[in-house]
């Protein structure tokens, strides 16, 4: 096992022993609390993601511990994953302690994103459970003296299913190791039978967040630490000339750390770091390599291609489209937006000469400790990244940065180091979104039908290798030069009947900021604009949004998440747009949109009512409605929160959102300049779920997200008659195009 | 060092600091240990770092140390306890009104603040109250929800 630099306060109070747990029954999750021997004594247990031991641990006193990668952002997972466990073990839920992302004790199955928090990771401890519940029955089948098939799990112990005395789960396996692979045709649980799953359990996290006494990353301190703030150049490239110490010769305790362009400073107290940060006086080179963020549309279409990608290829919609009643085309861009995190990236690192741990809110520990590992030299098996939870990061925002940035002064001062971004750090130095450019083309028949349909993307190709860290291009260390933003190029094909259809994507070999995953990466734009020219070839054959779709789809799951999502709005079937849209200043109108998200997954169907002011371009969306089929829902409520969120969210994302950058820096760098949205904008959200007990799970945090921008323009293309194919929707824009209109 | 004495919670705290101007958010989280105030934007921007200064909200990222001394400052922790929350809290805490919970200090401070002066405010007025406060989550629903019981009871 890895020599552990340094065990945490943070192990002492909550990681899991496995031998001394306390917890409290009714109301207060377990929560394990480690022998006071001053080292956790889980570290060392398995970590193999193919042991059930790697994943439970069963305690002596009857509550239970569960390990895994995949971490809750806030997304409700820490409740779920326990409600799924808990259904096959008969397990009560409060006795379940939750350890998360922790590269000493969870095994590595994959970090968390791509919605795969439950679909993979519920589903792998739930299978894990499964093969604990055969072991645990034919342990109790010895000490009762019945066959296993005559016994259950009820209320966390093993009993004859028809009653009588039974024997507690940890007095049949506390404190020892099952040593047991899992097993993938362990049965599961009947569905029919469930008690825990598809409850909606409160969050154990709650209460701590709504009272100040969950312990954020952001909150958590280390013996000795000292505070960091690193100083970023005022262009991208620009290198580090002087640097003038006796600046902040006036601010107490304050320490200069500069390696190449990398310059920071460390101090005992906060405030003197971010004071020493602000005022230090530092002299950089020019530097204006970055293009103009003006007219992306333009950029992406001239930018270098590093290949052509076909990716679905059907019929001849060359050879069909002249035969076409009609032909329609248009374009669609999405910019580059960030994941404007609300609490700026922190990470505190604590570097010693036998090995280094990290502090961090990413959303994959195991693949930060590879990258830093191998950026910073320091063998893997002696870096240990343990999760907290930050502010929600919708994927990779500073995350990664910013524990570079705390590792490296670490390393170089030799104290623990925290550091927290600045808000402009956040804003300004967080990987991006990828900006998106769609052209669509279609042909449809004289019943209006769509008979050919072409999509040609521009997207940023993904080079393999990881993204370069800021610190270490700052600093001078040889680094990969990877880019991906995740899979950006599904849901580019319209999801219905389409005899000739061809989707074609020009892979572009750069685009001028670093990117990385940002919630449904690439389908919020590809959904928006495949959905919104769904709209415009219904309007153009003079058939209603919804007719239009339903007569294109088969599968039954489909066809009821749009009738549900319509049936709530009270939709009126007539063509778009509205033709008594008007009332004074302001013009009302609703459309629709529906996704299987990834052609594979979720099944979302949305609907929104939105009021256009005229006179300001100003537009107001005032009820969503959504119908969502994931499958077997775990937890309705944190189901809800998810889709909640991702329509509020998007909305924000179409209505308001872009990176703006001038030649050399990103200069949108605080919620003013890169503005989100507001209370007074929030619409009325109605959500139902459409629940498949039998059916696997599928996950919840992107798919909702997909049809919002679509449904939207449709909206206000049926309000006003006017056509946004350019996100975002600002005021100033919408006003733009209603006056020319 | 100067020093600074203010009620904090109900208790009457005095702490030293370097600098007048440091704003009270550090003085809190770091000094006094009490992380229910965030640091999201240090600009006044977000209202994550929001407390109650003499029962009305301000923005403690902004707010030198100096200007509270002698006054009442009320933090998240001094409202309540998750055995014990104040009405607010616990309608956060029903409506389940957080996601990553990283604006949820600055949301149920601005309702304690908003409350203290509109004990029964409607929908739009808790839509305008919180105007000025930021959520990514995208948790805008459930939090209008939790304040709207409050607002009705
Ligand atoms: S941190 Fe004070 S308003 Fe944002
Ligand atoms: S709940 Fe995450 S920012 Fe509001």
């Amino acid at each position: 096992m890895a020599t552990i630099a340094s065990i945490s306060r943070r192990d002492l109070l909550q990681k899991g022993s496995g031998l001394i747990v306390s917890f409290a029954l009714g109301g207060a999750f377990a929560r394990p609390v480690a022998a006071q021997t001053g080292v956790a004594a889980d570290v060392g247990k398995p970590l193999d993601p193919r042991q059930v031991d790697s994943f439970l641990m069963f305690h002596s006193d009857g509550s239970m511990t569960i390990y895994t990668s995949k971490v809750d952002v806030g997304t409700g997972l820490r409740i779920a994953v326990r409600q799924m466990a808990a259904e096959e073990l008969g397990m009560p839920v409060e006795r379940i302690a939750f350890v998360e992302g922790d590269t000493a004790l969870t095994p590595d199955h994959g970090g968390t994103g791509g919605s795969t928090g439950i679909p993979r990771g519920g589903v792998e401890i739930r299978q894990a459970a499964a093969t604990a519940r055969q072991a645990l029955l034919e342990l109790a089948s010895n000490r009762l003296g019945r066959p296993a098939s005559e016994l259950t799990l009820v209320n966390g112990e093993a009993r004859p299913t028809a009653g009588g005395p039974g024997v507690g789960i940890g007095a049949l396996i506390g404190g020892r190791r099952l040593s047991l692979a899992v097993d993938r045709q362990a049965p599961l649980r009947d569905p029919r039978s469930y008690a825990v799953v598809g409850k909606p359990l409160p969050r154990p996290d709650v209460p701590g967040k709504c009272t100040g006494q969950h312990v954020y990353l952001q909150d958590f301190s280390v013996a000795g630490m000292l505070h960091g703030r690193v100083i970023r150049p005022p262009a991208l490239g620009a290198s580090l000339q002087s640097v003038d110490e006796s600046s902040i010769r006036a601010i107490p305790d304050v320490r200069v750390v500069r390696i190449g362009n990398f310059l920071a400073v460390v101090a005992p107290d906060e405030w003197a770091a971010v004071r020493a940060a602000r005022e230090l006086k530092a002299t950089w080179s020019e530097w204006q390599g970055l293009p103009r963020s003006n007219d992306m549309e333009r950029q992406l279409r001239a930018a270098a291609i590093a290949r052509e990608e076909t990716l679905v290829d059907r019929g001849d919609p060359a050879r069909a489209m002249p035969s076409a009643a009609k032909q329609l085309s248009a374009t669609y861009c999405w910019p580059f937006q960030s994941h404007g995190s609300l609490g700026p990236s922190c990470a505190i690192a604590d570097v010693r000469a036998d090995g280094a741990t990290v502090w961090s809110a990413s959303q994959g520990s195991h693949g930060l400790r590879s990258v830093l590992a191998r950026t910073f030299g320091i063998p893997q098996e002696k870096l240990r990244v343990i999760y907290m939870d930050g502010a929600g990061s919708y994927g990779t925002n500073g995350t990664d940065d910013v524990a570079a940035d705390a590792l490296l002064i670490s390393k170089t001062v030799g104290r623990p180091v925290r550091v927290q971004w600045m808000r402009a750090d956040e804003h300004g130095w967080d990987p991006k979104g990828p900006p998106q450019l769609l052209d669509l083309r279609a042909g449809i028949d004289f019943e209006g039908r769509i008979l050919a349909w072409e999509t040609q993307m521009w997207l940023p190709v993904a080079v393999p290798g990881t993204r370069p860290l800021v610190a270490a291009d700052a600093a001078g260390i040889t680094q990969p030069r990877g880019q991906n933003a995740g899979q950006i190029s599904q849901n580019a094909d319209p999801p219905y009947a389409a005899a000739n259809l061809r989707v074609v994507t020009h892979w572009l070999k750069e685009v001028p900021l670093r990117l990385s995953n940002l919630r449904a990466p690439g389908k919020i734009a590809n959904v928006f604009a495949v959905e919104s020219f769904t709209d415009e070839i219904a309007s153009a054959a003079g058939v209603d949004a919804l007719a239009f779709r339903v007569r294109g789809l088969s599968d039954p799951r489909a066809l009821d998440v749009l009738k549900r999502a319509a049936e709530m709005i009270g939709w009126q079937a007539r063509p778009s747009p509205n033709p008594q849209s008007v009332e004074g200043n302001r013009l009302a109108g609703r459309g629709l949109a529906y996704v299987r998200y990834k052609q594979a997954e979720n099944y979302v169907a949305m609907a929104m009512e939105v009021a256009v002011d005229r006179a300001t371009g100003e537009v107001r969306v005032e009820r969503v409605t959504c119908a969502h089929d994931c499958g077997l829902v775990i937890n309705p409520d944190s189901l809800r929160n998810q889709i909640e969120g991702n329509i509020l969210q998007t909305l924000s994302r179409a209505l308001h959102e872009e990176v703006k950058f001038d030649r050399s820096q990103v200069t949108s760098v605080d919620w003013a300049s890169y503005p989100i949205l507001r209370f007074p904008e929030a619409p009325k959200v109605e959500v139902a779920l459409l629940d498949h007990p039998s059916l696997p799970p599928l996950g919840a945090g992107e798919a909702s997200a997909a049809p919002v921008a679509a449904a939207l323009a449709n909206a206000i293309f049926d309000a006003t008659g006017v056509r946004l194919r350019t996100v975002p929707f600002i005021a100033e824009r919408v006003k733009a195009m209603l006056t020319r209109a | 060092m100067a020093n600074y004495s203010f009620q904090l919670n109900g208790r009457a705290v005095t702490v030293d600091s370097w600098d007048p101007a440091q704003p009270l958010l550090y003085v809190l989280r770091n000094t006094l240990g009490l992380h229910g105030p965030k640091f999201g934007c240090g600009l006044a921007q977000c209202g994550a770092c929001t407390v109650l200064l003499d029962g009305k909200a301000v923005r403690s990222c902004v707010t030198p140390v100096r200007q509270v001394a002698r006054h009442a400052v009320t933090t998240l922790e001094g409202l309540g306890t998750p055995e014990k929350p104040d009405p607010i809290q616990a309608a956060f805490i029903a409506e389940q009104a957080a996601q990553c919970g990283y604006c949820t200090n600055g949301m149920v401070m601005a309702t304690k603040s908003l409350l203290n002066q509109t004990p029964h405010p409607t929908l739009d007025q808790v839509k305008q109250g919180l105007a000025g406060n930021l959520c990514r989550c995208g948790t805008h629903t459930r939090i209008l929800s939790a304040v709207m019981r409050v607002a009705k009871a």
